[in-house]
């Protein structure tokens, strides 16, 4: 592990919101969406963030590539183009030159589109805000592109716009812009969510063959853990703004250790109507994280909560063996 | 198929809407029953006619849909026979529906618990408030709500609570049958997980009928007793649940179970199925999945499979079905 070049490593990142309110609009309170994250990515691998709605992992997308601005922490990318970076600090000009290396793929195909713009347009666009290459040779990337995503023949998507397109074929023309200048880092946020299970398929294998060929990591961001299974070589579990676990996908899997985990995953169907399937309960609903005590961010709801975990800080993500990682001062 | 247990039987149901390019054939001829006490997962992609098929038999047709053929019996009543007045009396009473979106079945402006009164004195009549409260916070307990949590507004509920609401409200009037429609997609899993396995309760303790709709394979791998594969408007498998995912017949069934990624288990290559759904304002002659089906033969492209009981208790709609087993 140890010999991999870590191509992203978040340390200490946060994004707290602040509610308004208050005199003069002074907001004493915040949502601490993202609060206190460490994580990092290698080249060529990707780490599928999992987690409930509002449980800051969007947000934790977001910062990554940029579209906000952190509060605190850390964003080091060790990139063999531009070199070694806190993405954290970049502004303006340098920030414009990073979004080169880093990109992002949203959920929704049908509003991340531009209707009015062509595919050609719209594929080309990073080239043109970058100003890499001449109109012709533009072009002929914009279709080098579009046979990769398997949008053939090229030709006859170049000039059509979103409107003339199925779910899948949006979701390949924005998977082809975020690649179209060769980053090293995709945030993808449910790319696959929106779209049908016999189109789906295609579209995950599509970007793990596009990954293994252009030497793309992933932060995959979905609250499916099988397609987080399916995409990744790790997955980390958030919760109200912390990672509660990271480890490697069979490994989490097979052996969850935080009592989220183990809850989350017993309460996912299984395509099997002879499985007889075992839930953990546990109480209550996902609250939002607005100025949260200190204590573990589980302890509400925790089934094996103790003294301990109320009184002490919210555990540290700590090595339980073999790089599995867990917050939690009960295992 | 029909026997004295049937509560629901459906019989070459055709369904049309207009649109402004022309007709599209969004439910073409289907015929199914559902038992009491029995849950039937109806299961398929966007635009292959499950919610049509709910709204058809709720009579809660879109002004621009027509339903061209066909009969639903709900016990010895012919629904699509009945006036608009009479159908009021089934609605809630004989087939109730939860909808997929459970924020625009509530109301925002008035309190959760005086809905549910309304739907019920719209009922019985003869119902007073105070029975009619008394009967709101049995349904609360019914579904895992507080009975206090009934004078409170929808926008104090979460997801959850009003998914919640909403499948009480549908209970309310004890109809025979209930449609679920996708009733949990908006939900995280956690709660997903607890609504399902309370409703399945409650639909196994009240011996209602129940339709399941969802696009998600593990979520009726769950729910369902039989299940019935939906493409293109056409029902394509239809058979108990376990022998649908243990024996597949059916060429697209096979590829849905095939492409569906799950925690449990080895993990395995995902297959991916050809091209897209057909456009169902044009579509195919024949099978309607013949040009993404890698079995198909030239009698696909030109006659329309018939729905046949190939093993006991399951049928499937295909010119060469997978392989057929014996016993099991």
């Amino acid at each position: 592990m140890a010999a991999e070049s870590k191509l992203v490593r978040v340390e200490g990142l946060r994004k707290w919101f602040p509610l308004s309110g208050g005199f003069f609009r002074q907001s004493r309170s915040a949502i601490h969406a993202v609060d206190g994250v460490d994580f990092t990515i290698a080249a060529g691998r990707s780490l599928g963030l999992v987690g409930e709605s509002g449980c800051g992992k969007t947000t934790t997308g977001r910062l990554l590539t940029r579209l906000d601005a952190p509060t605190a922490g850390h964003i080091y990318m060790d990139d063999p183009q531009m070199g070694a970076v806190d993405l954290a600090l970049l502004h303006g000009k340098e920030l414009k030159l990073f979004r080169r290396r880093v990109q992002f793929i949203f959920q929704d195909p049908y509003e991340s589109l531009n209707p009015r713009r062509t595919v050609f347009d719209t594929v080309a666009e990073p080239l043109v805000v970058q100003g890499e290459g001449t109109l012709v040779e533009r072009e002929e990337r914009v279709v080098r592109l579009l046979d990769l995503v398997g949008l053939t023949p090229a030709a006859s998507f170049l000039f059509r716009f979103p409107h003339e397109l199925s779910g899948g074929q949006r979701q390949r023309v924005a998977i082809a812009r975020a690649l179209i200048i060769e980053p090293a880092f995709v945030a993808a946020d449910e790319p696959t969510s929106m779209l049908d299970v016999s189109i789906r398929t295609g579209v995950m294998q599509l970007m793990l063959e596009l990954a293994q060929r252009l030497g793309v990591s992933y932060l995959y961001i979905t609250h499916d853990l099988a397609v987080a299974r399916y995409m990744c070589q790790e997955i980390a579990v958030m919760y109200l703004g912390k990672i509660v676990e990271r480890a490697p996908s069979e490994e989490l899997l097979a052996n969850p250790l935080h009592p989220y985990t183990r809850a989350l995953l017993s309460a996912v169907p299984i395509p099997d109507p002879r499985y007889r399937r075992q839930t953990i309960e546990i109480s209550g609903d996902v609250s939002r994280p607005i100025d949260p005590p200190p204590q573990c961010r589980f302890y509400a709801r925790c089934p094996v909560r103790e003294e301990r975990c109320r009184q002490e800080e919210h555990p540290p993500l700590v090595d339980k063996g073999g790089g599995h990682m867990a917050a939690c001062h009960r295992v | 198929m029909e026997t004295a247990d049937t509560v629901l039987a459906v019989q070459d149901l055709t369904m049309h809407y207009k649109t402004r390019q022309g007709w599209v054939a969004a439910v073409d001829d289907i015929s199914f029953d559902l038992r009491r006490g029995e849950s039937l997962g109806l299961v398929g992609e966007s635009g292959c006619g499950k919610t049509s098929i709910a709204v058809s038999l709720m009579r809660l047709l879109p002004d621009n849909a027509r339903v061209l053929s066909g009969q639903i019996w709900l016990d010895q009543e012919e629904l699509l026979s009945l006036s608009a007045d009479e159908m009021l009396h089934v609605r809630w009473k004989g087939i109730a529906m939860v909808f997929q979106a459970a924020m625009n079945s509530l109301d925002p402006v008035y309190r959760v618990g005086e809905q549910i009164v309304e739907a019920l004195q719209a009922h019985f009549p003869t119902m007073r408030v105070a029975q009619a409260r008394e009967r709101v916070a049995e349904l609360f307990r019914l579904v895992g709500l507080d009975p206090r949590l009934m004078d409170r507004y929808p926008h104090e509920f979460s997801g959850g609570m009003r998914q919640r609401a909403v499948i009480a409200m549908a209970l309310s009037c004890q109809p025979a049958v209930i449609i679920a429609d996708e009733p949990t997609t908006a939900l995280d899993v956690i709660v997903q997980d607890r609504i399902l396995k309370e409703l399945r309760a409650i639909q196994k303790q009240l011996d209602m009928g129940m339709i399941y709709i969802s696009h998600d394979i593990a979520v009726i791998a769950e729910v369902s007793d039989r299940i019935a594969v939906m493409y293109a408007g056409r029902m394509a498998e239809l058979a108990a649940g376990e022998s649908i995912f243990h024996h597949p017949l059916h060429p697209y069934t096979s590829a849905l179970m095939g492409a569906f990624p799950s925690i449990k288990g080895p993990k395995r290559e995902l297959t991916t199925l050809p091209g897209e759904p057909p456009d169902l304002l044009h579509p195919p002659a024949g099978c309607r999945f013949h040009p993404r089906c890698p079995r198909a033969t030239g009698v696909c492209q030109e006659q329309r499979p018939p729905l046949e009981e190939r093993m006991p208790g399951h049928a499937v709609a295909c010119w060469h079905p997978l392989e057929v087993r014996n016993g099991c």
